[in-house]
């Protein structure tokens, strides 16, 4: 019974500086993080390591109270190198220093015919892998404890300048179902691989079998999981549904089959200041610097950890998210422009077309966007472009009003639980008043979640 | 440009925190901010990258929409002048001095208008702490449009006052109003003083000449309302109108060009399509509203003509687009989007009864000639409700889906 979905709104943000399909041989990263800021709704971090401690790859290094059955592991073997704290003792990263043969804490294979569904959860939690699966509604990590409705996973990506999962996922179609077939075990409903429905589906999803396949088509965000998921089998109050990244799928998959935790994955290092875009292999929470020296355009650039649409920004020398799997840099826009807001321009992107803005008449061109803010923020004024870039039966802007004034009823009977920050992403970049959308929808889903 | 750079930055401190002008901090990034976009980046988490839209472009797209229709102004303002004192006959005789006479006449208007409500909108940013709105771009050119140019320049100046604060400043600023602004002055002005807008006097500007003998200075729809009300079908009524300046002088043509007297900018319905091509175009304006607003009119026009008691209820719908603010009204006006519903399906609902309402005030009510500016403030005030409605719609859809 798979589904084809073909979505007609929303907006492809074309920019220059896409990755070749081919592995560069940048230099390896020396240093690796868990950053506890990466989990959105991370309570209580416990550190269960001190400086100068070695580790193995999936050696837990940290806890949350308040869910403490789930550990976050070290991405590599090595030594820890630094604690970082911030403001009022914040936790912010855990380093850890590579050792030059990786070593993986390692325990028994799994058999996924025999273990029972609690079991396999225990395991998984304890393993380094969990942090991979993510609650919906608020997108959280997930409660082990909890059994989904559904388990959705999206095969690709349609953010700007995104990674093709077709190569970076190449060869691990293995663990790709080893994946798929422990996810099942802890759904009572299905678990859904949504392809895209435009291209020919890349050879490592086209043999899984355990899962219904669903095709969607359009636009950005035809390829947020958020969106596919309203389309399928919509959240509604109280329900609970997971979803997770195909390369989580793949690292659920390596635990199962080989008994490790292996973070390893293939990210994009992309963008307009990035003089050769390709792929690189590296593990999760690399330290970006080796791939982003030296192979730079300009000296005055943003690094984005993730994409431009819902990444964050981080130093030259900062680390890779937990849940990215791209690197975009981009020039910074910190500079004035004489009237900037009335010049007529083609080199600068716009969904609108209001006077002025031509980019309207070359889609496909590729752009070089810049972190400039493009004005300043103002009261709500124009309406229905956030509804011509959402493919929801959803109503934006009344949602984002009802957070602004904190009403409880109103944000639930609006859908809150059906989205998280990247689903609206489009919003924020459309928005003529320049809303922090993104942040609204997270304050949003706080004041639910914790109501 | 790097001079003038240079200068604000040097001016800067003085309207920062702790600078002798810290007061005025908001009037000094009006200026900054037009002069130049300015320099902030995006946040650390959340969108990177931004589109190059932002509310000061938007609003001087419907300015630049608005062009039409002032150009158009001013010229038949200068026509109707000379030819109600018998000086013109042809359209594009006399070219200089129309548009000299109209220059005179229009420009004043709008300087006044800009300069009253600019000095609020100043004022209000100073005391409020807020930036300034650039929504005054667009009132402060919508404002002279809508008033016949024989308006005491002291009227348009109140009447500017007035809905600036009482439409929008006590509201919280533009975003937030519930009134059109613009409408909301006109309708001042036509509650307050009467006499200077409304009867058949004041929509042509005589100045120190006689007019021609015979002249009559009534509207279109005042013609077609008396013709309703002395049982003459209302298109012969408007052909023989002003006979002794010329022939068919309301003929359909001449009221779909807008060579006819009324208020400064909406007589043409030619130049009001022409604003409704760019406001469309640029995907400023709902095209919702504009072809609902239309088809509303026509409709309910042709409603009016099934159980028609006079003449002017079987006037051919049609006429009513022409006539009047109708087709002016409804393009710049109906689809303010602060003001309009703000719903897809709402924008239909609501345009739709913007056009039933202003052809029932105008057949119905002797005391109203023109129905557009009553029917937006209403439909204005309508809209949330409308609104309301369509959101309930979107929580029951999904409520239905929980329990199912």
């Amino acid at each position: 019974m798979s589904k084809i979905v073909k979505l007609k709104k929303g907006f492809d943000i074309n920019l220059v500086g896409k990755a070749k399909q081919e592995l560069a041989d940048f230099a390896a990263a020396q240093t690796f993080a868990i950053k506890p800021t990466d989990f959105i709704g991370f309570q209580r971090p416990k550190v269960l390591v001190n400086e100068g401690d070695t580790v193995k790859a999936g050696t837990p290094l940290l806890i949350d109270k308040a869910m403490d059955q789930v550990i976050y592991a070290s991405p590599v073997s090595g030594e820890i190198v630094e604690i970082k704290r911030g403001d009022r003792r914040k936790l912010l990263e855990i380093k850890v220093l590579a050792d030059k043969a990786m070593t993986f804490e390692t325990s028994e294979k799994v058999n996924l015919a025999s273990i029972d569904r609690d079991t396999l959860a225990a395991k998984l939690a304890g393993s380094g892998v969990w942090p991979n699966i993510i609650q919906r509604p608020f997108g959280i990590v997930a409660n082990p404890a909890d059994t989904p409705k559904a388990i959705f996973i999206s095969a690709f990506d349609t953010h700007p300048l995104a990674p093709d999962y077709g190569f970076t996922l190449q060869g691990e179609e293995k663990y790709l179902q080893a994946g798929i077939d422990a996810l099942s075990k802890l759904t009572s409903g299905k678990v859904h691989l949504n392809v895209d429905g435009s291209k020919p589906v890349p050879a490592v999803f086209s043999g899984i079998q355990g899962a219904q396949v669903n095709q969607f088509s359009g636009p950005h965000p035809a390829g947020n999981v958020g969106v596919q998921i309203h389309h399928l089998d919509p959240i509604n109050k109280g329900e609970i549904a997971w979803t997770v990244s195909p390369t989580g799928v793949v690292q659920i998959g390596k635990f199962i089959l080989e008994g490790i935790y292996d973070s390893s994955k293939v990210i994009a290092v992309t963008g307009s200041e990035i003089t050769k875009p390709s792929y690189v292999k590296t593990y999760s929470g690399a330290n970006v610097s080796t791939f982003v020296k030296g192979n730079l355009n300009s000296g005055h650039v943003r690094v984005i950890s993730g994409n431009v649409l819902t990444g964050e920004k981080i130093h030259l020398e900062g680390f890779l998210g937990f849940y990215h799997n791209q690197i975009t840099v981009i020039p910074e826009g910190d500079y004035y422009e004489f009237l900037g807001w009335a010049k007529p321009t083609t080199e600068k992107l716009s969904y609108h077309r209001a006077l002025g803005l031509l980019s309207f008449l070359s889609p496909k061109k590729e752009y070089v966007l810049d972190s400039n803010g493009r004005g300043e923020e103002r009261a709500f004024v124009q309406t229905g472009v956030f509804e011509s870039v959402t493919p929801m039966d959803i109503l934006p802007v009344y949602l984002l009003k009802a957070i602004l004034a904190e009403d409880f009823d109103e944000i639930e009977e609006l859908g809150i639980y059906e989205i998280v920050e990247e689903d609206l992403a489009l919003c924020e970049f459309v928005d003529v008043s320049k809303h922090p959308v993104q942040e609204l929808v997270r304050k949003g889903i706080e004041l639910i979640q914790y109501s | 440009m790097k001079f003038l750079r240079d200068l604000m930055d040097k001016q800067r401190p003085l309207f920062e925190k702790g600078g002798k002008l810290e007061s005025l901090y908001y009037a000094f990034e009006a200026g900054e901010t037009f002069l130049f976009s300015p320099n902030h980046t995006t946040g650390i988490k959340g969108a990177q990258v931004k589109d190059a839209i932002d509310l000061k472009r938007m609003m001087i797209t419907v300015v630049v929409a608005m062009i039409p229709a002032l150009l158009f102004g001013i010229y038949n303002t200068g026509h109707q002048h000379l030819l109600a004192t018998g000086g013109t006959a042809g359209l594009w005789e006399n070219f200089g001095d129309k548009l000299t006479t109209g220059l005179i006449l229009v420009l004043p208007i709008v300087i006044v208008a800009y300069a009253a409500g600019g000095m609020v909108e100043a004022a209000f940013a100073v005391i409020r702490k807020h930036p300034i709105n650039e929504g005054f771009l667009v009132t402060g050119m919508l404002i002279p449009l809508v008033v016949p140019a024989t308006t005491p320049l002291w009227q348009v100046a109140l009447a500017t006052v007035f809905a600036v604060v009482i439409a929008k400043e006590v509201f919280g600023g533009t975003g937030m109003n519930i009134l059109n602004v613009a409408m909301t002055a006109r309708a001042f002005l036509y509650f307050a003083y009467p006499a200077q807008i409304s009867g058949d006097q004041v929509w042509t500007y005589l100045g120190d000449k006689v007019a021609v003998d015979g002249f009559s200075g009534a509207t279109a729809l005042a013609v077609a309302y008396n013709a309703g009300v002395d049982g003459v079908p209302v298109t012969e009524a408007l052909s023989t109108h002003n006979s002794v300046l010329g022939a068919d002088l309301f003929s359909f043509s001449n009221l779909f060009m807008g060579w006819i007297p009324g208020s400064i900018g909406e007589t043409s319905t030619l130049m009001a399509l022409l604003g409704a091509l760019i406001l469309i175009g640029t995907g400023v304006a709902s095209w919702k509203i504009i072809v609902s607003g239309f088809a509303g009119a026509y409709i309910m026009g042709f409603v009016m003509n099934l159980f028609a008691v006079n003449e002017y209820m079987a006037m051919p719908p049609q006429y009513h687009w022409v006539m009047g603010g109708l087709a002016f009204g409804i393009v710049f006006m109906a689809t303010d989007p602060v003001s309009a519903a703000q719903t897809e399906t709402g924008k239909w609902i609501y345009g739709l009864l913007i056009g039933f309402l202003t052809v029932i005030i105008r057949v119905t009510n002797p005391a109203y000639p023109e129905g557009i500016m009553l029917a937006v403030l209403f439909m204005n005030v309508f809209a949330p409700l409308i609104d309301y409605y369509v959101v309930k719609a979107n929580k029951t859809r999904r409520l239905q889906r929980a329990t199912v």
